[in-house]
């Protein structure tokens, strides 16, 4: 460190700035910011990625072929029916990772250094969350890019088709907000994933993701109507295929708003008492 | 300048700070001394802004650590074993986020993180992942980080432990042209070498209270000063070279402290160079011979009569 004789660089901000500006703006700010932290890594560890765009991959092969003809009588039928329902399915998963990042993150230390700048104390959390749309977009592509391959066709039309999807990123957005709580309040990544995957598996099989409800016993049917996976799967089979979408657009965005309303609260007051 | 009065803090049942009292004046280095568990990096995390104390109060140059944090954030810098860096991204990136963090703009941001890189002897290192880091490199760019704001208080919270001495004495450098260039800087460490090499004052703390507050000499007096030590490459020449070492110490020599080596306390560093005279003098040739500050074991034997490693094996038990 020959370099080190002369004098350190002092040339920073003019600090006084800082706090003349309107709080929202620099929450929205710092938060893209610390989104882009999100993007470089999951750039840089693309196999973190396998399990969102492999697992759709296995369930519409299996599903097709092994049910597909004894549940709708045909492959081509069930396919059409079913990858909605696998869309919806592996995004919910896919929020999962951002918990166990978080939880990793925090034990880490760069999350003080975070609490330590003038940053507003929920930007990082926030900042995850932007971050993870990539995430969603990368798995809402590759799922309906393999439903191409295997023969899924979009009958309704491309605007149609691009609201389903970006129904599916903003509900993924909002459902991401449960699995940053369950990061804040359990002491393990392990453990996120435990809890995350005991109540994401019941919401996707007790949904319409693979049989239409009214095939089920009447207690069964009460919870797949109010399964808030299940209005999304029929918004978004009536945006992919033309059928009618009733008010389950409306539900659903009721749904993202509520868990943005219920779990982000929570979760930042988790974090501010965890770290 | 840092003051802080009557800090109290408790995780549950442990009680990590009893009432601490820390002054540092603008432009001066604080080197706060103390075993494992002792409540320094307990203190370091409550002026910080991490933690709110239960009870007393702190400023940073003159604003409350607790009502007005978000404005002592903009002034203090944060180094430590747990304000870290993000390891996949490059130590550019870093650099760049913490700049984009403080509101220095694109542009600002990026020039700061090349002087700071450049500075810091990590600009070929630049593009790498920090998690490719040496130990030392990622000691510096942590130290990068937090000077990203310029700020003017430092907190340096064991900046060298585990480092190898070569590098230990690099990251000495860097504080010392800090505090050269004005920064009011606190400092944490194990080793009261280090509290001397740097600090203006030491405050030592154990089990969360003060136990004693004083410049470096002022300590080294109250615990007795530095050690010559000495070893004749001839082992016959043990006894003339303890007459000299009795002529030149504070002290009467004390025996082999180890197998061929003499040991002498001595008043200041002169002792050194008047025993080279005088052994030279004699005709007596020496393999070894240095000058030992007291181990931080020695500082806390003389303030409590307990020794630090002892403290430790209590506290477990007080967690366990």
């Amino acid at each position: 460190m020959s370099t080190l004789t002369g004098t350190p660089p002092r040339t920073g901000p003019t600090l006084s700035t800082v706090v003349a500006q309107p709080r929202p703006l620099r929450l929205l700010r710092h938060s893209l910011a610390l989104a882009k932290r999100s993007l470089i890594k999951t750039w840089r560890t693309p196999e973190a990625l396998i399990d969102v765009t492999l697992q759709p991959v296995l369930f519409l092969v299996i599903f097709v072929y092994v049910f597909g003809g004894a549940v709708a009588g045909s492959t081509h039928d069930y396919l059409q029916y079913l990858l909605p329902g696998i869309l919806a399915q592996t995004i919910a998963t896919g929020c999962i990772a951002i918990g166990v990042n978080l939880n990793t993150d925090i034990a880490k230390g760069i999350f003080d250094r975070f609490r330590s700048l003038p940053v507003p104390r929920s930007a990082p959390l926030v900042g995850a969350v932007f971050g993870d749309v990539v995430r969603y977009v990368i798995v809402t592509v590759s799922t309906l890019a393999i439903g191409y391959l295997l023969g899924f066709r979009v009958e309704s039309g491309p605007v149609q088709a691009l609201a389903g999807c970006l129904l599916a990123v903003l509900f993924a957005l909002c459902l991401s907000w449960l699995p940053v709580y369950v990061g804040m309040k359990v002491r393990t990544p392990g453990a996120v994933q435990g809890v995350m995957f005991a109540l994401i598996m019941p919401l996707s099989f007790a949904s319409n993701v693979f049989v239409a409800a009214g095939t089920l016993p009447g207690w069964m049917q009460a919870v797949v109507t109010v399964n808030p996976l299940t209005h999304l799967v029929t918004a978004m089979r009536g945006l992919f295929l033309g059928t009618p979408v009733g008010n389950h657009v409306w539900w659903t965005l009721l749904w993202c708003a509520g868990f943005v309303a219920v779990f982000m609260p929570l979760a930042l007051r988790a974090y501010r008492r965890r770290v | 300048m840092i003051e802080a009065e009557g800090l109290v803090k408790s995780f549950g049942r442990t009680r990590a700070l009893q009432g601490v009292d820390l002054a540092v004046p603008q432009g001066t280095v604080l080197g706060v001394l103390g075993p494992n568990g002792a409540g320094k990096t307990t203190a370091v995390r409550i002026l910080s802004t991490l933690l709110v104390p239960d009870a007393g109060t702190a400023r940073i140059n003159g604003l409350d650590v607790v009502r007005q944090a978000e404005r002592v954030r903009q002034s203090i810098g944060l180094t430590g074993q747990y304000a870290s860096v993000d390891e996949d991204l490059t130590g550019r990136q870093n650099l760049e986020l913490f700049g984009t963090l403080l509101e220095l703009g694109r542009a600002g941001a990026r020039r700061r993180a090349a002087e700071l890189l450049d500075w810091f002897d990590l600009a070929a290192a630049a593009n790498r992942p920090a998690k490719t880091y040496s130990g030392g490199m990622r000691r510096r760019l942590d130290l990068a980080a937090s000077l990203v704001g310029s700020p003017d208080v430092i907190f340096l919270d064991e900046p060298t432990t585990g480092l190898d001495p070569a590098k230990r004495e690099d990251m000495w450098d860097v504080v010392r042209s800090l505090v050269t260039n004005g920064a009011t800087v606190l400092l944490t460490t194990q080793y009261l070498e280090e509290a001397d090499a740097l600090a203006d004052a030491i405050t030592v703390i154990d089990h969360g209270r003060v136990i004693a507050h004083d410049t470096p000499d002022g300590l080294k007096r109250i615990v007795g000063g530095q050690t010559l030590e000495v070893r004749p490459t001839d082992p016959a020449q043990l006894a003339p070279t303890a007459a000299i070492l009795s002529r030149v110490g504070s002290g009467a020599p004390a025996d082999e402290i180890r197998r061929g080596v003499l040991a002498v306390p001595v008043a200041d560093d002169s002792a050194l160079t008047e025993s080279v005279a005088r052994l030279a003098a004699a005709g007596i040739a020496v393999t070894e011979l240095s000058l030992h500050l007291p181990s931080l074991d020695e500082v806390f034997f003389t303030l409590t009569g307990r020794t630090a490693a002892d403290d430790d094996t209590t506290r477990t038990e007080v967690a366990a």
